[in-house]
């Protein structure tokens, strides 16, 4: 979609202010999804220049797409967003340490399956050598601001090998009928720092009698990419996912992380100047599913073994508001029998994490984190969810704020209560 | 003073984070939720306290700035539009319930608290604030005060003037008055009642004590859909005449409907259908349930197409989005639209709208049509593309000629929208000079220089001798409603 059909949509109604955590913080229209909206189209239009005026609000949009959940005229502002982004990158091109840090991680880092692994290394040995307890000591940490600390402190412990490099390339259920092929994305971070979540997410598919497929040529999904407005390099790793999954002919593409599962499901946005790809890219995105709405679409089992925990759930931003997932990650959830669930205030609020806004936007990051840490009922035992960096930013929350609750992933939980009940056979 | 003096004093009470000036980061407030006009603010400043929106006004006030309040900026007639360069004092900062008394039934909150968040935060105790404009998840309180806002169940339980029982005002001169009683019947004149609906001309309220109510018992909603127009109409007048007051009657027409389906909030109308009926009842489990199967006769007996009770709170909740995002859906059909606010007598809702349609063929544009059927306010809505060239004017002309047939078919020009920018003109179909004038009078007692909010609700009159009169009476008695305190000061400086 070009960008007039985009931004024409909006009649300015203003519905979509409250629900902005943005707007909620400031009360400035500039940082509402309307007000961005108008500044976009103001810039296009040529009545303003595409200068900070635009881009502070444009790069201060978290891109939840809360405003997408209740407008009422249907406007896709984190699409609009996410273009004008790519505009900005690409008439401002990044410079010096800026450049730098762009290229790295963008371009070099999380593209990159085999520096993914040097990172994991190094990680694991910082974590379990005296490496991690001496900087500790040493007090070097404090050169990072408060908010990176907190982070440093919840970072889960590497374990020794990516799911990716674990799992054999093709799995088959134990029982005879099965109920479709399933190929597991496996994810950049989240291989590095919850690679365990993908092995539940694995043994949670094949206890519902899902073969799982594991193509090993697949990449980061280029979501961090297409959030900092550099389309190209997320074109680039779109096309080669692409290939890699269509190849692997399995009847659905399932993803664990929220982010990963919306900007897939998006892949057609980025090639809507090529016909040909867009339907490639169309073909592939039809297949990409979550976790938790692949299961409850081919029917799943109900655990036989009971769990007593009083939880609450979280709804993370792309799976609510991008991907419109919201009761089935409840319904697999209540189907765990001794789960007692309770509803948080304004769940479907961002918590901050928003890709990598917690570590550009620490201020505005911190403030919603506390704002979803105050909503956490305090009878739960455990929050879950259904997104890496959620549970990162949420971890680090309940640390900060000295609570005792413990951050999960959905599938987890439902790994746990089929675990139990092989051990109780 | 100069602007760059004026952006200094105005940082030196809020701060540099709470002004915006920069000419760029203006565009945003060039409008509400009214597009057709636009004029872009000097600054905007985001108080929080009632002191700093007195200390704002009062430096406004000596130095003869325009100024004026917005709250969410969902009015849909211009009313918080800066069409001569005002400052505008931005109310969503002063957000918070400051006080609630269930036993006595009052909150107070500031005016930038959300309307919606309000019921919400009072449900747990199963309380809730009645009106209920379709903007309601996002207008406020002080919009809601400065519009007298109207909304769905207004039929029953009346607008918002109805549900404020006193407010904290900052005049026009920066002075800090309260109107009204919390409690019993304010003694004197009903100045809180000349504020509710003052468009932000007479003051800013910046505490405000509403009414709060106790849910019903039971509700029961239910949705009828017609083949033909007029049997809608007639299943309204005959639910009314029979002595039933539902808590809301709306009525949408094919093409709002259509509009409506196509959003997140989709029904699914049959597309063939020419009204659909929103009908609620309230109150005691018993009344409510013999109430609703009455209605649904009624519906029966005007050839009904198909007619439901809601059977879950899911699905009563989507039948009321439906109606209340219909507005915003109107997206989904056309890049612009225009909504009007007639007010009509109800039994003459099947020839207005067949007056409305030729207005519609002969203008060349689509009309859409929703109503509180019950209360006979209709909100025409009217499509256009503001980039086809002279369509703008065309939509605006139409909207006055519907306007005029309202006002000929014994109604009015505004229900719930208030008169704004966009029916100001209007004003003069409605109102005699003299009547006019009279209004003036009243400003010019709070507004002396009409600096509040200049432009709005009143047009000037052609001739207005007793305005003049009335200006300067106030002039000779030193402007009334200036703290004194004020005054030396402002002269001391």
């Amino acid at each position: 979609m070009g960008l007039e059909e985009l931004y024409s949509v909006c009649v300015h109604c203003g519905f979509c202010l409250d629900v902005c955590p943005t707007y909620q913080q400031t009360g400035k229209e500039n940082e509402s999804p309307r007000g961005r909206v108008y500044l976009m189209k103001a810039a296009v239009e040529g009545t303003i220049p595409l200068d900070e005026s635009v881009n502070d609000p444009v790069f201060n949009c978290l891109d939840c797409r809360a405003c997408e959940t209740v407008c009422p005229s249907g406007v896709k502002v984190g699409t609009l967003i996410e273009k004008i982004r790519g505009l900005t990158v690409q008439e401002n091109p990044k410079t010096g340490f800026r450049k730098f840090l762009h290229n790295f991680f963008l371009r070099e880092l999380f593209p990159s399956p085999k520096r993914l692994i040097t990172v994991r290394k190094f990680t694991r040995f910082y974590q379990r050598s005296q490496l991690q307890k001496v900087i500790h000591m040493s007090g070097a940490l404090r050169l990072l601001p408060k908010y990176l600390r907190e982070m440093e402190s919840v970072l889960p412990k590497v374990t020794k090998a990516s799911a990716l490099s674990v799992l054999s390339k093709d799995i088959l259920p134990l029982s005879k009928t099965s109920k479709g092929t399933v190929a597991l994305f496996t994810g950049c971070v989240m291989d590095v720092f919850f690679s365990e979540i993908n092995m539940a997410t694995a043994r949670v598919a094949l206890r519902n009698q899902l073969r799982v497929n594991v193509p090993k040529q697949q990449i980061c999904c280029g979501a961090l990419q297409v959030h900092a407005g550099d389309r190209d390099q997320a074109r680039k790793m779109a096309r080669h996912n692409i290939d890699v999954f269509l190849q692997s002919g399995a009847d659905f593409i399932v993803v664990n992380a929220a982010g990963c599962g919306a900007a897939m499901k998006e892949y057609p946005e980025l090639f809507h100047d090529d016909l040909e790809e867009q339907e490639k890219a169309m073909q592939f995105s039809k297949k990409v599913r979550d976790i938790t709405e692949v299961l409850t679409e081919v029917g799943f089992d109900r655990p036989k073994a009971r769990l007593e925990r009083t939880i609450t759930y979280h709804d993370a931003c792309h799976l609510a508001h991008a991907q419109h997932i919201r009761t089935e990650p409840r319904e697999l959830l209540r189907s765990i029998e001794g789960i007692t669930l309770i509803e948080m205030q304004d769940a479907d609020r961002c918590c901050g994490s928003a890709g990598i806004y917690n570590i550009t936007h620490p201020d505005m990051a911190q403030q919603l984190r506390e704002r979803k840490i105050a909503d956490l009922p305090r009878d739960a035992e455990v929050v879950a969810m259904g997104n890496p960096g959620c549970m990162l930013q949420i971890q680090a929350g309940i640390q900060a704020g000295g609570l005792e609750m413990d951050v999960v992933h959905t599938v987890e939980l439902l790994d746990e209560a089929y675990r139990l009940e092989r051990a109780e056979r | 003073m100069k602007h760059a003096e004026l952006i200094h004093e105005l940082i030196a009470i809020f701060g540099a984070d709470r002004v915006l000036h920069k000419h760029n980061e203006l565009v945003v407030y060039e409008c509400d939720g009214y597009v057709a006009q636009s004029g872009r603010p000097r600054a905007v400043v985001f108080p929080e306290t009632t002191e700093e929106v007195a200390r704002v006004v009062q430096l406004l006030h000596r130095e003869k700035i325009p100024f004026l309040p917005r709250g969410a900026g969902t009015g849909l007639s211009g009313g918080a539009t800066a069409m001569n360069e005002e400052v505008i004092i931005s109310l969503v900062r002063m957000n918070k319930m400051l006080d609630v008394d269930f036993e006595n039934m009052r909150a107070v909150v500031q005016p930038g608290h959300v309307n919606l968040q309000l019921t919400k935060q009072i449900a747990k105790r199963n309380f809730y604030y009645a009106p209920d404009p379709s903007s309601q998840s996002a207008c406020t309180i002080g919009g809601n005060l400065a519009e007298n806002a109207g909304g769905s169940h207004c039929l029953k339980y009346g607008v918002t003037t109805n549900h404020i029982v006193a407010a904290k005002v900052v005049l026009p001169t920066g002075r800090v008055v309260d109107f009204g009683a919390e409690f019993g019947d304010a003694v004197g004149y009903d100045l809180l009642g000349l504020l509710i609906g003052s468009e932000g001309t007479l003051g800013i309220a910046t505490e405000i004590t509403v009414r709060i109510l106790k849910k019903p018992q039971a509700v029961k909603t239910i949705l009828a859909m017609f083949d033909r127009v007029a049997d809608a109409s007639e299943t309204v007048s005959r639910i009314i005449g029979e002595g039933i007051i539902p808590a809301a009657m709306e009525m949408m027409d094919q093409l709002a409907m259509q509009a409506v389906d196509k959003s997140n909030y989709h029904v699914g109308y049959p597309l063939d259908i020419e009204a659909v009926l929103l009908i609620e009842v309230d109150g005691l489990a018993a009344g409510v349930r013999a109430e609703s199967e009455k209605i649904v006769d009624f519906c029966k007996e005007h050839q009904v197409r198909q007619v439901k009770v809601a059977s879950s709170d899911a699905e009563r909740a989507l039948w009321w989005s439906s109606r209340k995002m219909a507005f915003g859906a109107m997206g989904r059909i056309s890049p612009d639209y225009v909504v009007q606010d007639g007010v009509i007598p109800r039994t003459k809702l099947t020839e207005v709208l067949q007056r409305i349609r030729e207005i519609s063929i002969s203008s060349g544009l689509r009309i859409a049509n929703v109503f509180h059927a019950g209360d006979g306010n209709l909100h025409p809505l009217i499509c256009y593309d503001a980039s086809v060239p002279f369509e703008t004017e065309k939509a605006m002309k139409a909207g006055s000629d519907i306007l005029k047939v309202c006002v000929d078919v014994g109604g009015s020009i505004t229900g719930e929208h208030g008169v704004g920018i966009e029916k100001i003109e209007d004003m003069r179909y409605l109102f005699s000079d003299a009547e006019l004038c009279t209004q003036i009078a009243i400003r010019t007692i709070f507004n002396p220089d009409d600096l509040c909010n200049s432009g709005k609700l009143i047009p000037k009159p052609g001739r207005c001798s007793e305005m003049k009169h009335t200006s300067s009476i106030i002039k000779q008695q030193l402007e009334i409603f200036v703290d004194k305190s004020t005054k030396s000061a402002s002269h001391s400086m």
